[in-house]
């Protein structure tokens, strides 16, 4: 009989599995299942290790900071190309953002979306989530044509969010798809919108959900305590809090000064191309420890980074 | 772990001889327990009860201070596994691990650039805490000479790493009184390292890779030779190994207020890791979950900046509004024609304003008002963010001699004070800005050109 005995948490809920793609001959991954907290495998599974999202946008990107643009190079032209480098480069799943359609970056509508979508889905099997401009009109708008287009192939659509869950989530039902709900960093909030989620009919199975992401220096802290409640709501048995959670690290990570500029900045930030990863990669592994189960990413070195993090962690 | 006032009394005499000050012996357990009267005030409570309450009264886990001079690293007394629900107290200490196999002169340089880093961010200055000096070479006179090369470039609190305690003698009888970390008591040198620290009232570390009891043997033996200021290594190294021990003892200290292994930790993130950039991810993890003092391996501002800020994002008190300077705040590099926007001093509310404005592109001036950290609803509606209290910064931080125009943008939450504003500042156009900082590079792009 050991003299330390190290105590046990006797968990009486666990976060909901999800599945993306497995579908419309897509690839599956399924995400959740936790029984315990990040990686304690002393007492309770983790069936699924977080996985690690690339995202691809319908743009160019020519905003995007000297590093990313580096790395992708061509790639940035055409969301196909990109795509399919990104699974090269071990994506888990590929995140499409239709900035495009943002009523300041171009506007563009249904037909546009749908080309993106169709040539990122042609150049991979892995699963995809296709995320709109966060206008909730226009989300509306290019989500249903990508939804359709995808239909039966269980891609998630992004986002549900207070003002217009139901036009998604409803059409999340018709063709088979997972709604990504979003809500400003708040337990409460998260909760409510998955509740009004469900209400409309869409399986508690088919809900991811994003807390918001503050990147290190940004907020991560109150997206940190937020994540952590979230997961602890989850493991006391609170349904409508066990979805998996989903974090857009890169995006939030590489809009901030530390990482975009390697000019002009004060000279104790040290080298801009090493500064501007491991941002984003402190980011990842901190959303990680606090639950989150899909991170999406934008630099290749942050994701070789962040699955040998996780793999380390999981080992 | 605080007693409830009803383990306090069973502990008190139980006479309500009112001696103290009290009716009853339970009402004065009550005010015990809430801290607000000292056991001192009962003159009749036994021996054995004052031993159990005051042993009781004890931190779960123990603060341990290093260091002599100014700068110290006070770690422990850490009181929750979440900082939501409470706080985390005391941000574990980053020191920077040199050899006595290295040059004297690569030493001496590379502690004179950590020990002098400092870096800002929202008007906190951030460093380095310390050096671990270890000594590789096996030799005491070599690790003595290093540790002189240290000590000479800095008062900073150090770390003495090696499994000799002759070695450590030698650096204990020249620097003891900078109380520095014994690094470390294992299995086969404990007695010796445990007399060590106790002669020379040094804290001490001990090391055990074959589990906690192990480990719990060891805390026990130093404290038997009169020691209580222990730092724990409980030998795992890589990601999964330092968070579920970690995680097990802090959960023994606070949930079982298990007094062996009651202590602040010592981590190693360098020694399992397989680039610069994976000890600085591994030590950031180190920070959020349990780590008490981090010894790098290397010292880069590229990795040292996004660590001491991910220590300042995790150790921030989440029960109060975090606040940033009120003031003027430039992003990108404004011109006298560039837009001025007006917002609260809620630091998530303008690192919000900040990214957003960074990321439309267009350099512009941020005209930060003290709200006592409220956001901009919250602080209108408390009447601490009206007309006056704009009018009164604009005019406070010189507005007008920054600009070439007198237009301001307002936050759309708050568009009902530009009647108001217009009054309390005649030669200012105000414009209404978007509800969301989300929408500030479309609305600049729109209405600023």
């Amino acid at each position: 009989m050991p003299k330390v005995e190290v105590p046990l948490e006797k968990w009486s809920g666990k976060v909901r599995e999800v599945t993306l793609g497995g579908s419309g001959g897509r690839k599956g991954l399924t995400v959740g299942g936790e029984a315990t907290l990040p990686f304690l495998s002393f007492e309770g599974a983790m069936p699924h290790p977080p996985s690690v999202a690339i995202e691809v946008s319908d743009t160019p990107a020519s905003e995007w900071a000297a590093p990313l643009r580096q790395a992708w190079g061509d790639a940035l032209e055409d969301p196909g190309a990109w795509a399919k480098k990104a699974a090269e480069l071990g994506a888990d799943l590929i995140v499409l953002r239709l900035n495009s359609a943002h009523p300041e970056q171009g506007n563009t509508g249904p037909e546009q979306a749908k080309a993106a979508a169709e040539k990122v889905l042609a150049a991979v099997n892995l699963p995809v989530v296709v995320l709109g401009p966060e206008v909730p009109e226009k989300d509306n708008e290019v989500l249903m044509a990508v939804s359709d287009l995808a239909a039966g192939q269980r891609i998630g659509l992004g986002y549900c969010m207070e003002k217009n869950y139901r036009t998604i989530a409803a059409s999340c039902i018709a063709n088979n798809h997972v709604a990504l709900a979003k809500t400003p960093i708040d337990l409460n909030l998260a909760k409510q919108l998955n509740i009004l989620i469900s209400d409309v009919g869409l399986s508690a199975d088919s809900i991811i959900m994003d807390p918001t992401t503050g990147a290190l220096g940004y907020g991560l802290e109150y997206t940190y305590s937020v994540m952590e409640r979230l997961r602890l709501a989850a493991l006391v048995g609170d349904k409508m809090t066990a979805m998996p959670m989903f974090c857009t690290v890169g995006e939030e990570s590489w809009r901030q000064k530390e990482s975009k500029f390697a000019e002009g900045v004060p000279p104790t930030w040290g080298q801009h191309d090493r500064r501007s990863l491991v941002w984003e990669q402190i980011t990842a592994l901190a959303l990680i420890n606090a639950g989150a189960d899909i991170v999406v990413l934008r630099h290749p070195k942050t994701v070789d980074a962040v699955k040998a993090a996780i793999r380390k962690l999981a080992g | 772990m605080a007693l409830s006032g009803i383990e306090i009394y069973k502990h008190l005499p139980k006479t309500n001889c009112k001696d103290c000050g009290f009716p009853t012996c339970l009402a004065f357990a009550m005010k015990l327990s809430q801290k607000s009267v000292e056991l001192s005030a009962c003159p009749h409570v036994s021996e054995a009860g004052k031993t159990a309450l005051e042993a009781a009264s004890r931190p779960p886990i123990r603060l341990v201070t290093l260091g002599g001079g100014e700068k110290k690293i006070a770690v422990g007394n850490e009181v929750v596994l979440f900082r939501h629900e409470k706080t985390f107290y005391h941000p574990p200490g980053l020191v920077v691990r040199v050899k006595d196999t290295q040059s004297l002169a690569e030493v001496e340089k590379l502690v004179a650039a950590a020990a002098g880093y400092t870096v800002e961010r929202v008007g906190i200055h951030m460093g380095l805490d310390g050096f671990a000096i270890e000594n590789a070479s096996g030799n005491g006179a070599a690790f003595l000479k290093c540790v002189d090369a240290v000590a000479a470039k800095t008062t900073l609190p150090l770390v003495l790493m090696s499994s000799d305690p002759a070695a450590l003698e030698g650096a204990l009888a020249k620097y003891a009184d900078r109380k520095p970390l014994i690094y470390a008591a294992n299995k086969d040198n404990v007695a010796a390292v445990a007399a060590l620290a106790a002669k020379h009232k040094c804290p001490v570390a001990v090391v055990s890779r074959d589990g906690l009891d192990q480990l719990s043997d060891l805390t026990e033996a130093v404290n038997k030779a009169g020691v209580e200021d222990i730092v724990l290594d409980p030998g795992a190294r890589d990601f999964g190994g330092t968070l579920r021990s970690l995680t097990q003892l802090r959960r023994l200290a606070l949930k079982k207020n298990f007094r062996p292994l009651g202590y602040p930790v010592i981590t190693f993130p360098g020694d399992s890791a397989s680039s610069p950039e994976e000890e600085t991810l591994l030590a950031s993890q180190h920070v959020a979950k349990y780590g008490g003092i981090v010894v790098l391996n290397q010292f880069d501002p590229s990795l040292v900046y996004p660590l001491l800020t991910m220590r300042l994002n995790i150790y921030t008190d989440p029960q109060k509004p975090i606040q940033v300077q009120p003031g003027v705040y430039q992003v990108g590099t404004p011109k006298n024609s560039s837009p001025l926007l007006i917002s609260t001093n809620f630091s998530l509310t303008y690192f919000a304003i900040a990214g957003e404005t960074e990321s439309s592109g267009y350099p512009a001036w941020l005209l930060i008002v003290d709200t006592e950290g409220q956001s901009v609803l919250t602080a209108w509606a408390a009447g601490k963010f009206d007309a006056d209290k704009i009018a009164k910064s604009v005019k406070q931080f010189d507005m007008a001699s920054k600009l070439a125009h007198r237009s301001l943008v307002l936050p759309g939450h708050v568009a009902v004070l530009r009647g108001e504003l217009e009054e309390a500042l005649p030669d200012w156009k105000i414009m209404v800005g978007p509800r969301e900082a989300v929408d500030i590079g479309g609305f600049l792009k729109r209405s600023w050109s």
